[in-house]
């Protein structure tokens, strides 16, 4: 049996990397990419929950926060084609234009 | 006939929306009948008050129209009560009201650059506000009319907007008026803390329970009441609006500033004397300066030379002796002095009026003399009126409610000899002043300008009936106020005492028991006197102009001063306006007002400014801050939920 | 059983490492991939062999290869090394992040952090009935209405992506004579 605190230090882990990679990044898709590391990392939470108080209600999350996170890759990656159609770069040190 | 009390305020604002509304386009004829017609409808129904009011229980009769304020434990109907004082104001208010009415169309009549429907307007206007004053049953509607009758005066006085000095006595009417209000809010205010109520019926029942005879608290009501009273019926130190208020047309003078508005305030008193006598220190300043207000404006109506304005200051005198009658207890004398002068007065004013029509305005008495050939009705009926005011003994209205006056502030335990002695001097000035103003205006040599003299006549029907029918009031008025000492020998009783029986309140203190004798002695004295100081100013004044003048400068110090009015509006103008204006606008305007206030509200606003400006820099565009700003904010959430 | 657990452990984050520092976005996506099956791997360790086939499935299966599509159809480069575009923010940033690692465990072994009553999903009851026979009982019965909205939600996922990444016809921009 592994303990449940164990599992959710490696999350905790997980979810810290990448917060610092949406931070530390500069290329758009990679920022992508950590969230969905992020997200991950909650997937792993739950399921640890759900095998520690024996549960299903931790898979349900894990299932529907799965489809969300395909749902929002295919929508975020479109979104970003149209940005590369645009400008021609994917630097979001380019994209300054939200100013007061 | 009780459901038709509102009727008798109701026509004369009637009156107001047809002249000033629909008049316009239906020319003068319009407003030449409706305008005194309404008050003519509104006198007929006053008279069938006054006689369905003598026959009820109480003597009172009253109408209650609707509830006007209900909040609280304030309780305001819009009611309107008869009694024997207010009966006999409506009949004066609009039976005077509509012989001036009439004489207006006369004297108005070939006005044309001012708007004729105007004056009507406005003229009925006041009317409704002054009967709304006299027929309201509580404090609070009888200051509807109070401000009423002011805002009527203001918009009369200022008939010829045009004129500087016109417009200025307007304003400065309304303002002194102000003050006198102020007054009267502050005593309607305690009485309501006091009572708990604004009727006027329930107050005067309950004062003697709820008020401590003596106390402070009643003499400060009472106080407070008087300053009212003093704004609007000019008394010391108010009075200053009134003689610039001649600015008006003359119409205006004789209706509002001698026989109606300006005796509010002693109808005021006259209402509340249950309150009054309650407070012995009140009652002694309203007769101190009654007394004293008559000796000072008969002092500086000798030195005038404009017609009007002698009259004016006539009025504010009269209104003294009225205001003394009232200190010293005697209600009745004052309310019937309060009839015989608006006969009199009114009858000098339209008079004089007369005079100044036919003279084409000009209104300097040194430039007249000798019109009595020229406008015979005119000059009778002004004479009659002098004679009245002067107190020609049993002849004239004056003399019976003057001399009332006379004994009473000598008599009453409340009066004093000193007051009965000012009030006798007062009346010798009165004599002379008035006459001089005849001998000068109708007598003598003509001094009258060459091309104003080829135009003289007598002025039109419209405007002499009312002058005769004046004439009689004043000769026959005071025949229902004949005192015991003369009556009693012939049998005949005073009709005015017997009427206001019970109805004022007593003075709380010993009636002394004077001589008949006493009472013979005084007014004969005085009579005599009277009738010598007017024979003496007609012969030196119409036949001795020289002598006249040979005197004026022998005393030229105490004539100037008579003549520059005591330099009173100019002390006002250094001690009270002055030092206002300069603190208003020093003071509370560019500091209170610009700095503090302003500078809070703008203050405010420069904050949020600035704030907003050192926030703004957080949003600077660049993606990554706003991803180490979530960032942050997460790591704070997350602190404050494990904390 | 344990050791098996901190292998795969350490395995995600280095994974997850290399996905924060290398510079080539290919090379990123493939280390997220590695992540996905050490991820996998705990997930069989801890009893839900079906999360552990659909992450695989879906996760390195559909979503990373779309990632990898993306990549190659746009002909990324590698980015600039990482201490040519420093700044003091992405500083504060990183520390941050690390203070949310220590909050995260400071909470997630806290006396205040217990779990729940125990649920009747026992792992001898999982082991009996078998993994995907039991989600398919639960998320047909309870989960129901969340299982049909979400079929909406990826309807309107895909609409969208059709919308946006259309390309423009030159047709559409002429103005009519």
């Amino acid at each position: 049996m592994i303990p449940v605190s164990h599992v959710l230090t490696l999350s905790a882990i997980l979810f810290g990397i990448g917060v610092a990679g949406v931070i530390l990044r500069r290329n758009a898709i990679v920022v992508f990419m950590c969230i969905e590391l992020m997200l991950n990392a909650v997937n792993l939470g739950f399921v640890a929950f759900a095998s520690g108080m024996q549960s299903m209600v931790g898979v349900m999350f894990v299932f529907f926060v799965l489809i969300v996170a395909a749902a929002e890759a295919v929508v975020g990656l479109s979104i970003i084609l149209a940005i590369f159609r645009n400008s021609g770069t994917l630097n979001i040190e380019e994209f300054n234009l939200l100013r007061w | 006939m009780n459901e038709y009390l509102w009727l008798i305020p109701a026509l004369p604002l009637l009156g107001f929306v047809l002249n000033g509304l629909v008049a316009p386009r239906f020319g003068k004829g319009f407003v030449k009948v409706v305008g005194p017609g309404v008050v003519g409808l509104s006198f007929a129904l006053s008279i069938a008050a006054f006689c369905e009011m003598l026959q009820a229980p109480g003597q009172s009769i009253t109408q209650h129209a609707f509830t006007w304020l209900e909040s609280g434990g304030l309780y305001v109907p819009i009611a309107f009560v008869v009694d024997r004082l207010s009966g006999l104001y409506i009949l004066i208010v609009t039976g005077v009201g509509f012989l001036i009415h009439i004489y207006s169309v006369g004297y108005m009549g070939d006005d044309d650059e001012y708007a004729f429907w105007r004056f009507f307007a406005y003229l009925n206007l006041f009317l409704f506000f002054m009967l709304l004053l006299v027929l309201g049953s509580s404090f609070l509607l009888l200051f509807v009319g109070w401000e009423g009758v002011g805002l009527c005066s203001y918009l009369l006085i200022g008939y010829y907007f045009d004129k500087d000095s016109a417009a200025t006595a307007a304003k400065k009417a309304f303002v002194v008026n102000r003050i006198g209000d102020f007054g009267f809010i502050v005593a309607t205010l305690l009485i309501f803390m006091n009572f708990g109520t604004l009727e006027f019926a329930e107050v005067n029942a309950r004062a003697p329970g709820v008020l401590a005879a003596g106390g402070g608290l009643v003499t400060a009501i009472t106080l407070l009441l008087f300053l009212g009273a003093t704004g609007k019926s000019a008394q010391i130190p108010l009075y200053v609006w009134l003689p610039d208020a001649m600015e008006g047309p003359t119409p205006v003078s004789a209706l509002i500033h001698a026989a109606t508005m300006v005796t509010a305030g002693l109808y005021l008193v006259a209402r509340m004397s249950g309150l009054f006598v309650l407070a012995p220190t009140t009652m002694a300043v309203v007769a101190i300066i009654g007394a004293a207000t008559a000796f000072f404006a008969a002092t500086i109506g000798m030195a005038q030379y404009d017609i009007k304005r002698v009259l004016a200051y006539s009025t504010v005198s009269q209104l003294g002796y009225m205001f003394m009658a009232m200190g010293v207890g005697a209600f009745m004398a004052g309310i019937f002095h309060v009839m015989t002068h608006a006969f009199f007065k009114a009858l000098l004013f339209l008079g004089s009026g007369s005079v100044i029509h036919a003279m084409h305005h000009e209104q300097d008495m040194r430039r007249m003399g000798g019109l009595l050939k020229h406008m015979p009705i005119t000059g009778y009926t002004y004479i009659i009126g002098a004679l009245a005011i002067g107190g020609v003994p049993l002849f004239t209205a004056g003399f019976f409610s003057k001399d009332e006056i006379l004994w009473q502030s000598f008599a009453s335990p409340a009066g004093h000899p000193l007051l009965w002695a000012v009030g006798a001097v007062t009346a010798l000035m009165t004599a002379f002043y008035m006459f001089r103003t005849v001998a000068l205006t109708f007598f003598g040599e003509s001094r009258v300008d060459k091309h104003t003299a080829e135009h003289l006549h007598e002025s039109p029907w419209t405007m002499t009936l009312p002058l005769s029918v004046l004439a009689v009031l004043s000769i026959v008025g005071g025949w229902i106020g004949i005192p015991h000492v003369l009556g009693h020998g012939v049998g005949i009783g005073n009709a005015l005492e017997h009427y206001f029986e019970g109805f004022f309140a007593k003075v709380p203190a010993e009636v002394a028991h004077h001589e008949a004798s006493t009472e013979l002695l005084l007014m004969g004295l005085t009579s005599v006197l009277a009738l010598g100081c007017m024979y003496g100013a007609y012969v030196l004044f119409s036949r001795n102009l020289a002598r006249a003048e040979a005197l004026k400068k022998a005393l030229s110090p105490l004539q100037k001063l008579l003549e520059k009015k005591y330099f009173i509006d100019e002390l006002y103008e250094w001690v009270v306006i002055k030092p206002v204006y300069y603190t208003s606008k020093l003071l509370l305007w560019r500091l209170v007002d610009v700095r503090i206030i302003d500078g809070m509200v703008n203050g405010v606003g420069n904050g949020v400014r600035h704030v907003g400006g050192a926030l703004r820099i957080i949003h600077n565009g660049v993606i990554e801050n706003y991803a180490v700003g979530i960032a942050v904010g997460a790591a704070l959430i997350f602190y404050f939920l494990v904390y | 059983m344990l050791i098996s657990f901190y292998i795969l452990a350490a395995l995600a984050v280095g994974g997850a490492l290399s996905v924060v520092l290398f510079r080539s976005p290919v090379y990123c996506a493939l280390s997220l991939v590695a992540t996905f099956l050490c991820l996998a791997g705990i997930y069989v360790l801890l009893n839900s062999e079906f999360v552990a086939a659909i992450q695989v499935l879906i996760y390195a299966g559909a979503i990373m290869v779309l990632f990898l599509f993306v990549i190659m159809l746009l002909n990324l480069r590698s980015d600039k090394p990482l201490r040519h575009s420093w700044t003091w923010p992405k500083l504060l940033g990183i520390g941050f992040a690390v203070a949310i690692i220590f909050q995260l465990i400071g909470i997630f072994h806290s006396p205040a952090a217990r779990m729940g009553p125990a649920g009747k999903y026992s792992t001898e009851y999982l082991q009996q009935k078998g993994a995907v026979e039991v989600v398919g009982e639960v998320l047909f019965t309870e989960y129901v209405l969340p299982f049909e909205i979400i079929s909406i939600l990826l309807m309107v996922a895909v609409v969208g992506a059709v919308i946006l990444a259309k390309r423009r016809e030159p047709a559409s921009t002429e103005q009519t004579p």
